[in-house]
């Protein structure tokens, strides 16, 4: 049934290869070779004490760009954001902003605005107040604050609130407060340090999308800083991956997510199921891998002979309560567990003792003629151009 | 449980009561008593084998004729008005000296701050009464402060028994009762906010003025009232440092108690102290009760 283990490839990948992602974008500066980054990190690296916090990253940041940095928490990425504020102090490397090393300039002197994690919204001062803070450090006229001021306001849904004190208002408008404090001098970049950490999902979601149009409107430059990937996926136009003070990826959410780098990358957006085997056949983009699982097709390249895995997105997993036609990608197991999340559900089956995959099935109709449920034999399968081979 | 919660409540009501309320009302007593040549030195007593009757004689017997005295005799005027002018300039001396130290404790790596907040509270192991009497040796005419200005080839100085003694002892004195408060505020600002105006184009010094100095009033005001009202009413550093220049209503009761033997005369300027007191100690609680909301 199976084909042997340098057979002819089952399905070549058509020549011309779809995009990926699904989303048609056509703003791309970084694709252009001409254009100049508005941020530029060169070999940025900074230690605290014997810790290595950030190991030397290149970084170029595009004109009217929303960035997001993601990793776990320590990964360097507010580190990155503080050195860009002016906070913290490289210890190697430099700063470009719009061509100009900024090594030298301290937080005050720096076009670059922040919007802190827990808002950081002086306590003493009227909504009002805070958002005049640095209007008037600019030197504008008041006139010009006041009026300036109001339009923020507007813009953030907070009319008539001026005059009220930070702790008389809800996380949500403080976080739009902290939004408007730091866009009013119209700074060159905004910096948002885990912007929507405080506040609940549902308002998340609402807010990510407000940030989105926000940023659209006012023509700004926004860096991110995040470990929630739904959240840079949602709101960024291309996402850098960090690690242990080290970018990993970086690239549109699609390609992040479609066409991870390594299992790094995989794993941490989103959920993802790994198989490892050995390469027997790489050509024309496509793989074939035998493990111990079977053997799997996917789209890519790797050293023939050598360890890689394929990588396939659960929801990239098609159950089938019947076998399928036997080939490569598929797996015969039994559901050991799910988890049915009104949209969608997700399978655990065990294919082998102690090995499960995830796979996801979206909810598309109310009724099923034949439900699944624990124990039950079931037959799970996925097309190569679903799965992406890792070599790392 | 609701019985224990209740006891707690309470608690410090009696504790007010019996150490507070009762002792004063016990001066208030006396104040409104008139001087006797008896042992205690005061009449009226209440003549308890009478009865009610005798209670009745006692407060009519009762009368504000020691309060006319202290308005008649300048020397009370004149002592009231040196202690809140010497409370008042010893306070802003400890704000001056107090707040850079708190300030400078609290910027530093917390393993440091502790040492130093253990320092500044170091000098309470040592007994008040010895300290001051170090005072005494630098101060003195021939003491250390002198020898030290001789070596630098300074003329001598002679402060010892004056007031600027007076106020050197109480800054020195009453140091830690500031800059503890004053930490207190400034160790726990959120160091955001500084950065936050930084960021927003303050100059670290603009930040200072318009963040942290703003949002350390409260701690300014708590070590202010908790220097100022005992200063006003100090009674051993102006006997040891004063000499008998300094005019101090400390002095003045013990004078009029312990040399004069007039108890209603002491008691009526320790209520007229108090009641002066109680003014900043109600704003004090007023602001205070602003921040907690």
């Amino acid at each position: 049934m199976d084909q042997g283990a340098d057979g002819p490839l089952s399905e070549r990948p058509p020549p011309h290869r779809p995009q990926i992602g699904g989303i048609r974008d056509t703003f791309a500066p970084w694709e252009d070779p001409g254009a100049k980054p508005l941020v530029r990190f060169e070999g940025v690296a900074k230690a605290f004490g014997a810790t290595a916090a950030v190991k030397g990253v290149d970084l170029s940041i595009y004109e009217r760009e929303f960035f997001a940095l993601l990793g776990p928490s320590g990964c360097g990425k507010t580190t990155l954001m503080r050195m860009l504020a002016g906070f913290e102090t490289p210890d190697a490397g430099r700063i470009l902003l719009e061509g100009r090393d900024i090594a030298a300039d301290p937080p005050h002197r720096r076009p670059v605005h922040m919007m802190f994690q827990a808002y950081a919204l002086f306590p003493h001062l009227s909504v009002a107040q805070n958002i005049a803070f640095g209007l008037k450090r600019q030197g504008l006229p008041k006139a010009e604050v006041s009026a300036r001021v109001e339009e923020m306001l507007a813009l953030v849904k907070l009319d008539g609130m001026g005059r009220r004190r930070p702790d008389q208002l809800s996380g949500g408008q403080r976080q739009r407060v902290a939004l408007a404090r730091a866009i009013a001098p119209r700074p060159r970049i905004l910096l948002l340090d885990e912007p929507m950490a405080a506040l609940d999902k549902k308002l998340r979601e609402e807010t990510q999308f407000e940030l989105m149009n926000l940023q659209q409107t006012l023509g700004m430059t926004f860096m991110i800083v995040t470990h929630d990937q739904d959240e840079a996926m949602v709101v960024a136009d291309r996402i850098a991956v960090m690690r242990e003070g080290e970018i990993v990826q970086v690239g549109r959410p699609g390609e992040v997510y479609e066409a991870p780098a390594d299992r790094y990358v995989a794993g941490f957006i989103g959920d993802v199921n790994l198989f490892e085997g050995r390469v027997a056949v790489s050509e024309g983009g496509r793989v074939r891998l035998i493990s111990d699982d079977g053997t799997f097709e996917a789209d890519g390249a790797g050293p023939v002979g050598e360890t890689a895995w394929v990588a396939v997105r659960p929801e990239k997993v098609a159950v089938h309560t019947e076998p399928p036609v036997a080939g490569a990608n598929v797996l015969a197991g039994r559901i050991h567990d799910y988890g049915y999340l009104g949209d969608w559900t997700t399978y655990l089956v065990e294919v082998a003792p102690g090995r499960r995959v995830r796979a996801t099935r979206a909810n598309a109709t109310r009724t099923v003629e034949r439900p699944l449920g624990c124990g039950d034999a079931v037959w799970l399968s996925f097309a190569p151009s679903s799965a992406v081979v890792l070599t790392r | 449980m609701k019985g224990r919660g209740g006891l707690a409540a309470i608690l410090p009501f009696l504790w007010l009561a019996l150490f507070f309320a009762f002792p004063f009302l016990l001066v208030a007593k006396l104040s409104l008593s008139d001087t006797a040549l008896a042992i205690p030195p005061y009449a009226p007593r209440i003549d308890w084998s009478r009865g009610l009757a005798g209670v009745r004689d006692f407060l009519a017997a009762l009368d504000v004729e020691t309060y006319g005295r202290l308005t008649r005799d300048r020397l009370y005027l004149d002592a009231y008005l040196s202690s809140l002018r010497i409370a008042a300039t010893g306070t802003g001396l400890l704000l001056l000296i107090g707040y850079p130290i708190a300030y400078g404790i609290a910027r530093c790596p917390p393993a440091v701050r502790q040492a130093l907040v253990m320092a500044v509270v170091l000098p309470f192991w040592t007994s008040f009464l010895i300290r001051i009497y170090a005072w005494i040796a630098i101060l003195k005419p021939a003491g250390v402060l002198n020898a030290a200005l001789g070596a630098l080839g300074l003329p001598p100085v002679d402060i010892l028994n004056t007031e600027t003694a007076v106020i050197l002892g109480l800054v020195y004195a009453y140091l830690p009762f500031m800059v503890l408060p004053l930490y207190a505020v400034l160790e726990k600002q959120d160091e955001s906010l500084i950065e936050a105006a930084q960021d927003l184009g303050a100059t670290p010094l603009s930040a200072f003025w318009r963040v942290t100095f703003p949002l350390s009033i409260p701690g300014a005001a708590a070590g202010a009232l908790l220097c100022f009202i005992p200063m006003a009413g100090e009674f051993v550093i102006p006997d040891l440092l004063g000499g008998s220049e300094t005019l101090m209503l400390g002095r003045v009761i013990w004078t009029e108690f312990f040399a004069n033997r007039d108890w209603p005369a002491a008691s009526a300027v320790a209520v007229v102290l108090l009641a002066t007191l109680v003014v900043p100690i109600l704003l004090f609680e007023r602001q205070q009760a602003k921040v907690l909301r």
